[in-house]
Order: structure tokens, then sequence, then C-alpha cells
């Protein structure tokens, strides 16, 4: 009983000591809070870059906290801009997400900042304004909307990467005769099912190189782009060949990353950022993924459609603006790129200039980085050159892949919802 | 206990409503009640009426007349969403107007454990909706769910529960019955226990079978509890939101989407003019089937 209270009193003065060191050093502290969103390799990452940073800049406090992804952070980041409780930086999608959330309205303008030096131009028209300024900086690296393969079954088959649809249609019966799951679909988690449609963007613009221009301006449609289809029939066509994992509908997104890793299906249509969750849930099989563009018609144009990092924003509510701008150009320097690396591993090429890559990448990044380089094929995703992207397109092409509906009539769905979105950004032509 | 929910079953339109209370207090009395009532109830009620006649950003909004309602209309997963809610509603609330009055008969037989069987049937009641939807959710995976393991182990391949198009949405009201039968089930086992004796004492001895007493004394005698559990089960069944968004999200695709759950979805996507038309909507439609059904259980009750 003694001990008991002389614990507790001890506990309270302790209690009561750091209570009193954390208001002395609140005092000449200032403090920066950073929302970010809660994929264990995005907090990683974010948790050693405000740890690195308060290293060097001992008078910033950097309060991280993290938030839901999918649509329930979109939901999030919308209300807390509208209410004005935003971070004092926070970190979300480039592209057509980022027009959606009203960045000239509510974000700080941070092109005249130095940093902007270093960050390259391609990563900064995804985030600049209807008023042609520019409102972020990349945090991350850029990524490839493809088809992971596992590559012992590959070698076991005897099979190679293919560069045409009617190649990887041929795998995928070799695959399927073999008894192995030929493709992983992870329904359970729908945002998972988009790679289809949204990956195949590369071959869409090889074959209509103005659509995404017509597409914002309310022109050119999926349902009447034959191009544009292809995406939602071959989703179709898969669904239809029995190529599937017996329990597609459920199947969560880690799910589906363990299946790939550990060779229970052969291919899994994902973003190339999917290589930091193997190096967490299956590390040892890290070395048994590959990585590879979704396949078009014509084997002599292929190319890979890209996903940009996502930004770092500042409110106009902040009221600390200077100390999160030295932030935000923390993360955009070299420096910030190699605490990125040894936190979160190295996934893709960085959108900050001279930023280097270890030699040892695992070989889903060492797939995709020819791609990026000179003479490579690659094209950004549809939501980087349009601000349109449909909210329910996950739930279409869950439909479309699971045999509910058919791909012409989910490609004219989409056209509505597109619309729909259209009218609320408010765009001129809808 | 017995009688006051037996009487309690009829404060949507009661047809005895008179100004037996008119004058009673002054008149400052009632106004702590008449703000509360009109910043929080009849504010928000006309704004969302102005709202979803907008393209609402939550910074601005631009009137655009009926074009919101329009919208609602015109697509097909929320036409579709329309369709489900009243399979949903039917559904769940006729199941647990039958389930309810079976095991009220049976609580309120001389069964051993009766008071134990009781707290059991009500205890689902109690717990969280979301926490119910997850387990149910892990319970009816398809490959690796409790319930076709244990059908695959006698040789049976169950379906896809929540991921056939076919079932999730029934899947789902069935989960949805086994949570709330407990409350259907007290309230008519108060209505059972509120008849008094003499009348099966009389029907004995008019030669009544079992079955004769039942159709004839017990059912037409429940009859205000039945009111009760039709109204609350077909309001709850008709908003009902939280069961199918933790175990669906109105999947696969659209097929189990109901209207709260599309509105929710257009809320999330940022549509919050169209999002605002939704509520309305699902408003008039409650509005329109409740006010009639419970004028008509209401005037059944009072004709006998």
């Amino acid at each position: 009983m003694l001990m008991r209270n002389l614990t507790r009193a001890a506990l309270a003065t302790t209690g009561i000591v750091v209570i009193m060191a954390g208001a002395a050093s609140a005092q000449d502290k200032v403090k920066v809070t950073f929302l970010f969103d809660n994929a264990p390799s995005t907090v990683a990452m974010a948790e050693a870059l405000a740890a690195a940073f308060e290293a060097k800049n001992p008078n910033i406090d950097i309060e991280t906290e993290s938030r839901p992804g999918g649509a329930d952070g979109d939901n999030l980041i919308k209300t807390r801009l509208a209410t004005g409780e935003m971070s004092d930086v926070f970190l979300y999608n480039a592209g057509s997400l980022f027009q959606a959330i009203n960045p000239v309205q509510n974000l700080v303008d941070v092109t005249d900042e130095p940093f902007q030096a270093n960050v390259i131009d391609s990563f900064k028209a995804t985030v600049t304004g209807t008023d042609g300024r520019v409102y972020g900086a990349p945090i991350g690296t850029a990524m490839g909307g493809g088809m992971l393969y596992n590559i012992p079954i590959y070698k076991e088959l005897g099979l190679s990467v293919p560069k045409s649809w009617a190649e990887f249609m041929a795998n995928n019966e070799k695959i399927k005769a073999a008894g192995k799951t030929a493709v992983i679909q992870t329904f359970g988690e729908t945002w998972t099912s988009q790679l289809f449609v949204l990956g195949d963007f590369y071959n869409v613009q090889a074959v209509v190189p103005t659509f995404a221009a017509d597409y914002t301006a309310g022109k050119a449609k999926y349902a009447s782009t034959p191009a544009a289809m292809k995406g939602f029939e071959r989703q179709e066509e898969v669904f239809k060949a029995g190529y599937l994992n017996e329990d597609f509908a459920a199947a969560t997104f880690p799910d589906g990353v363990t299946k790939i890793a550990t060779g229970e299906g052969a291919h899994y249509p994902m973003l190339s950022f999917a290589v930091s969750n193997i190096k967490e849930l299956a590390p040892e099989h890290i070395n048994d993924v590959g990585f590879f563009a979704i396949p078009g018609d014509d084997a002599a144009s292929n190319g890979l459609t890209t996903w940009m990092p996502a930004g770092l924003y500042i409110p106009k509510t902040s009221k600390h603006p200077d100390e999160a701008k030295a932030f935000v150009a923390f993360v955009a320097s070299i420096e910030g790129c190699d605490v990125q690396t040894q936190s979160a591993g190295a996934t893709g090429p960085y959108l900050v200039k001279d930023c280097t890559l270890p030699a040892d990448v695992p070989p889903v990044v060492s797939d995709l980085l020819p791609y990026f380089q000179e003479g490579g094929h690659s094209a950004p995703a549809l939501e980087y050159l349009s601000p349109i992207k449909g909210p329910a397109l996950e739930q279409i092409t869950v439909e479309v892949g699971s045999g509910i509906r058919s791909a012409a009539d989910g490609a004219a769905l989409y056209d509505e919802d597109v619309k729909k979105q259209a009218q609320q950004l408010g765009l001129p032509g809808w | 206990m017995a009688v006051a929910v037996a009487e309690g079953s009829v404060p949507i339109a009661n047809p005895r409503r008179k100004s037996r209370t008119a004058g009673l207090y002054p008149s400052w009395f009632y106004l702590p009640a008449a703000i509360i009532f009109a910043v929080l109830f009849m504010l928000p009620t006309f704004a969302s009426l102005f709202f979803s006649l907008t393209r609402w950003t939550l910074q601005k909004a631009d009137f655009i007349g009926l074009e919101n309602f329009a919208q609602f209309f015109r697509e097909p997963f929320l036409f579709q969403g329309l369709v489900n809610t009243l399979i949903y509603g039917v559904v769940t609330s006729g199941l647990k107007v039958v389930l309810g009055m079976l095991l009220a008969l049976l609580l309120t037989s001389d069964i051993f454990g009766r008071g134990y069987l009781r707290a059991v049937v009500f205890f689902p009641v109690l717990v969280s909706t979301v926490g119910v939807g997850i387990t149910f959710t892990a319970m009816m995976h398809p490959t690796q769910g409790l319930i076709n393991e244990t059908l695959a182990s006698i040789g049976i391949k169950g379906p896809g529960w929540l991921t056939d198009p076919r079932f999730a949405l029934y899947s789902v009201a069935l989960v949805d019955v086994w949570k709330g039968v407990g409350l259907a089930t007290v309230i008519y086992i108060a209505g059972i226990v509120s008849i008094p004796l003499e009348y099966y004492e009389a029907a004995k001895i008019d030669g009544a079978t079992p079955w004769q007493r039942f159709w004839t004394v017990t059912l037409p005698l429940v009859h205000p509890a039945t009111a009760t559990v039709i109204i609350l089960s077909f309001i709850g069944g008709l908003r009902s939101f939280d069961m199918i968004w933790a175990m669906t999200k109105g999947g696969p695709g659209f097929t189990s989407d109901v209207i709260a759950s599309v509105i929710y979805k257009q809320y999330q996507a940022g549509f919050y003019g169209l999002s605002t038309a939704g509520n309305v909507v699902l408003f008039i439609m409650v509005a329109l089937i409740i006010v009639p059904l419970s004028m008509l259980l209401n005037r059944q009750e009072t004709d006998r």
C-alpha cells in the first residue's frame, strides 16, 4: 500500500515536471501542424521528415496528425478548409483532386518561393490553380499505374513481359491453364478497381492526342470514344475470361499485395507505390514482384501512365505561414528526398531536381524507371491533365469488373458522373 | 409498464388531440423550447430547402432551380437506391413484426429461464450497429467467413453473402433484423401481457382452439403494439444508413445502395447541393409513406 502511494506520488511529481518543461519550451517554439493520410508508408515518411526538420530548426515544433485516405479523406479536407480549421501544412493529391478544393480561394500562393526553383515543371503544372499560380510542392515520388507481376510464376511458366493486350491475355491463359490465379482484384477496397481504366490513359492519348482537352471542354466522352472505352472493355474481358481470384469481391488491398508477393496470383493492376506495402507486408518477397505498363493494342506504342506525387499545401488560414513555408522548402530539397528514401524506401523518381535514388532498388522500381528516362514512353494520367474526375468511377469499375454492368453501360454512366463533377466545378461548356 | 408502452404507441397522430393544455402556462414558459426548436430545427429545415435548389461549395451557392432534383431522379443508381430503400424498409419491418410476435409469444409462455431468454433477445439492440456490421462482414466473407466455412464443412458452397449483387441487400437486411428484433419483441411482450386474462378464459369456455385464441384474441388486442413496431421499424428501415455503410458501403458497385448511402456519397464527393436535395427527397418520401400508414393503423385501432 505504502509502496503504491509512493509510486503514485512519484508519478505525479514527474508529471508536473514534464508539464512545466513542456510549458517552458512551448513559449519560445512556434508550433506548426502537419496533416497527412494514414497509409503506413506516408506516416513513416511524414514523421521522419518532421523529426529531421525539427533537428535543424530547434525553434519550430512540427505537430503531426494523420487522417483517413480515400473519399473520407476528401471529405475531411474540404470540410476543414471550408470551416477554416485546416492544419498549417497538409498533404493532398495533385491534379483533379487539388482542383476540387478550390485552391485559388483557399491556399497560399507559393509561386515565388525560392524552393520552387528545385521543383520539376511537370509537377508544378499539376498544382497550378485557374489563375496560373502555383500552390504546392511535391512530397513522395512519381508512380506508374500498371501491372505488378509475380516474377517466379513468369519464370516457372517461361513467360515474357507482354507489350500488347493480346500477349497479356495469352499469358493469362497459360497461367490459368497451370491452375493459378491470373489476375488479382481486390474490390473489398473499391479504389483498387480503377486501374484498368485510369492506367490505360497512355494508350488513349496515343490514339486520340486531344482527348484530355476535349474531355475537359465537354466534347469528348468515354462512351463515344472507342479508345477510351477500351479500359472498361478490358476490365470486363478479364472478368468474363474467369481469370480473377476466387475472393476478388471481398479481398482488400493488403490481401492483394500479399497475394502478388507470395505468388497466389500472377498479375495485380495497381499503382507502383504498392512496393512500399510489399516491403511492409512480405519483405522477404520484395524481389519477387516486377512491374510493366498496361499493354495496349499495339506492341510498338507501349507506354506507361504515370501518377504525380502528392503535394504539400498551406491554407490561407495558417497562423504561421513563414514557418510552414520553411518546412515545405525542406521537404522539397535534396536533403528532404534523402529522408524520404530512408524512411519509406525508394518507390520511384522524385520531382525535385538532382534527387537521386540508391543503386539497389527493388525490381518494381527498376522496371519503372526506364519509362521515365530520356527516350522512355510515359504520359501523365488524365487526372493531371484535366480538373475533372468523376467520384463514382470506383463503384462503376467494381460493377464492370464483376459482371454486374456491361462496359458500354459503365462508360455511359461514368460520363454522367463526370458531368456532375464538371458542373460542380463550374467549368464552361457543361 | 405494459400499458404505458401500449398507449405510447400512438403519438404520431393521436385522434383525441385537443387543446387541453392551452392557457395552462404563461407564454414565457414556452420560450426556451420555442427558441431551441426554431434555431436547431426550423432554421436548418428551411436552410436545407434553400440549399437543395443551389449548386453549393460550402463557400458559395449558385441558384439552379430544381436541377438537383432532376439530376437526382435521372441517375440510374439514385433511382436504384430508392427502390432498394423500399425493399429494405419492407423486408426489415415485415420480418421484425413476424419474428417479434413469435418470439414474444414464446417468451410470455411458461418457458424455462424466461427472464434470461428475454435479456438474450434484447441484447443485440444494445450493441453498436457499426460493431455488429463489422463482425457480420467478417463472418460473411465469401471464402474465409465463419458462415461459409461452416457450410463448406458439411459440403455446401455458400454464396457471397455481401459480394453477390443478388444477396447483398438482403444479407444486410437480415443482420438488421437480428439486431433490431429484440426491440419489437419487447414491445410485443408488453402488448401481450397487457391483454386481460378474462378474454382467454371466455374464449376457452366457448371452446376456442389455441389457434383460434391467437387469431381472435391475441392478434387483434396487440394491435397497438403492431402499429408501433411497424411504424418504428419502417421509419428505421427507410432512413437506415449505418448498418449498410458498415457492411457493404452500398456495394458491390451500387447494388445495395439505399437513399441514405447515396446521399452520403454525394456529400463525400463534394456535391453539397445535390446531397441536400437528396435529403429533401428522403424527407418527403418518409412523410408520404408514414403519415398515411400511421393514420390507417390508428384509425383501425379507434374503430375497434
